[in-house]
């Protein structure tokens, strides 16, 4: 798959207490939680982006709390894909689960400044920055099915339909 | 080839027949128990209809509990808590544990007897690697990932590497496991353990006991590990031989097995450590940060909040009054926590000094309920995490430290070294 879009650069160790405060834990529609991304640490966030923007972080992004309130908030807000030096695991399998697009690429990650076009290439891992290109790894096949697909959902919906036919015959 | 704690828990759970498994290998598991709580339980059963899930395959491997938003603080709360009762009812789940009848997930379900030595677990919550004081695999995954497991009875795992902690000498006066897990922040940072299992062996291990342990575990995530493990000993095997309800398996490490990182902790240098805000990993030893003014002491959480960490509270408090400008919250993790503490006469220390003592929750410690902090106040707790908003209020600030340490300083009005108290 590829995707293009504008760059917002984060910092280290974005956890997700910052992304969605705890007294949003009790919202559950991607467009309402999308609404307070951010909102106690960077206000204006919301403001900046538009949907199929890219966000392009340090380490460990995602670290804290392990709730999805914080990749469906970004759902919601329409983002095309985060570029981090790495990830926080929980949120790296949620957002997996959710279908939302994560490359690991620390080279990227290092150079990248905000407002710059990027585009990435899931398939291949190959990542570019303006005019720079990066190679990352590319997510296993099994893996990029469930996220290009839309997040485990459909994956166990079809998975369950191919049991029930196995025990039909 | 040679397997550590976490590459042999999980060939045993593997789908496939298999002798080893190897790190970043992509395997299908089954596990022994899912774990959801009211925030991540709601978005889950979503996920499972969604899904379109009808019954939860095995009802028996899956236990609920009401923590977060328990007893109810608000009407969206509320809401939470009924979805999670009317799941239970619908699909037959027995190990359905509302407010009251239950406690904080992480410690509840060791005491109920559902996890035990050589167990898979799987939790929404990310503190599910608490599993690991009872030489278990617990690991916190993705809500949807819940669901899929409540449908198909199966997971996906990437094995991870491992790093050993080797843990030798004599621990002293108020140095507990949760300066055990500090100090190990200080020296590995927030990602240090990225997508690892961090395991703990040593000559010393078993002078902690298994409350000690959960401490330890509980913040592995907070080192961004997968899970914590703690090789199984006397201790755990006359625990799991009086709780667990099931079969268990004390799994060892190999000689010779491959770790990606060893590390000495010799407790007989350590002192009792503070993170300072806002983030886990600015660990300093307590001395510090001592003199700094204290509003607010909550003592608790799925760290800290066992029968150990109030008898050392009590031990600080017995006899004495909190400072006049700082409060306290004291929050047993368990209502069976919470009994013992009433029998032992613990809680009558606490009220006496004047601390404020609640039924078991998470409230404040995720800035929900129950003790959440104003616009530049300043708390210390016992809890595992310190961001910036976590707390309450986004202005406010928070230091993390073990019960002795938040007990003393209670008393004092300020961070201070339990010694000098």
């Amino acid at each position: 798959m590829i995707i293009q879009g504008k760059v917002h650069v984060l910092g280290d160790s974005v956890d997700t207490d910052g992304m969605v405060a705890g007294r949003y834990l009790p919202l559950s529609d991607p467009k309402e939680i999308a609404k307070h991304i951010f909102e106690d640490v960077d206000p204006g966030f919301v403001m900046r982006v538009q949907p199929g923007d890219i966000l392009v972080a340090g380490k460990n992004f995602g670290s804290g709390s392990g709730r999805e309130h914080a990749p469906l908030g970004l759902i919601g807000l329409g983002i095309g894909c985060i570029i981090a030096a790495s990830f926080s695991r929980t949120f790296f399998r949620m957002a997996i689960d959710l279908g939302l697009q994560t490359v690991t690429c620390p080279e990227a990650a290092a150079v990248a400044k905000s407002g710059e076009l990027a585009r990435v290439d899931t398939t291949t891992g190959v990542v570019q920055i303006g005019s720079r290109q990066f190679q990352s790894d590319p997510l296993p096949e099994f893996i990029r099915q469930i996220v290009d697909g839309g997040g485990l959902s459909p994956w166990v919906k079809a998975e369950l339909e191919k049991r029930q036919r196995e025990a039909r015959a | 080839m040679p397997q550590t704690i976490a590459e042999k828990i999980l060939r045993n759970h593997s789908l496939e027949e298999k002798d080893e498994v190897r790190p970043c290998e992509f395997i299908r598991a089954r596990v022994d128990l899912t774990l959801l709580n009211d925030v991540n339980g709601p978005a889950a059963f979503r996920h499972f209809e969604a899904m379109g899930g009808a019954k939860v395959s095995s009802p028996d491997k899956l236990a609920l509990v009401c923590d977060h938003f328990a007893p109810a603080p608000s009407a969206a709360g509320a809401q939470l808590l009924s979805s999670m009762r009317r799941f239970a009812q619908e699909k037959g789940i027995e190990n359905f544990f509302d407010a009251g009848k239950g406690g904080i997930e992480h410690t509840l379900v060791p005491q109920e007897g559902l996890i035990g030595p050589g167990d898979l677990i799987a939790g929404g919550d990310s503190h599910t690697c608490t599993a690991g004081a009872f030489s278990a695999f617990g690991a916190g995954m993705s809500w949807a990932g819940m669901a899929a497991i409540m449908i198909l009875d199966e997971t996906w795992f990437k094995v991870p590497e491992s790093i050993r902690f080797n843990v030798t000498g004599k621990k002293s006066g108020y140095v507990t496991g949760k300066d055990i897990i500090l100090q190990i922040l200080q020296k590995i940072g927030v990602d240090g353990a990225l997508y690892m299992s961090m395991e703990f062996g040593g000559p010393s291990i078993s002078t902690l006991n298994i409350d000690e342990r959960q401490a330890i575990c509980n913040m592995a995530v907070e080192a961004g590990g997968k899970t914590a493990i703690i090789e199984p000993d006397e201790p755990t095997a006359e625990w799991a031989k009086q709780h667990c309800k099931r079969k268990y398996e004390l799994i060892t490490a190999d000689p010779g097995a491959h770790y990606a990182a060893h590390y000495e902790i010799d407790l007989s240098r350590m002192r009792p450590m503070v993170a300072k805000p806002p983030s886990p990993g600015n660990v300093v030893p307590v001395e510090d940060v001592a003199g700094i003014h204290v509003d607010q002491v909550y003592m608790g959480n799925c760290a800290n909040g066992t029968i150990t960490d109030l008898r050392q509270i009590a031990s600080v408090l017995k006899g004495r009054k909190l400072a006049k400008r700082t409060r306290a919250v004291i929050v047993p993790a368990t209502q069976k926590v919470y009994l013992q503490a009433i029998s032992e006469g613990l809680i009558e220390h606490f009220i006496e000094a004047g601390a404020a003592v609640s039924t078991p929750t998470c409230g404040a410690c995720f800035g929900g309920h129950n003790g959440a902090l104003s616009d530049g106040e300043v708390g210390v707790a016992t809890i595992n995490r310190n961001f910036r908003g976590r707390a309450g209020h986004p202005g406010a600030q928070v230091y993390l430290c073990n019960s002795y340490v938040a007990a003393a300083t209670a008393v004092a009005g300020e961070i201070i070294d339990p010694a000098k108290l």
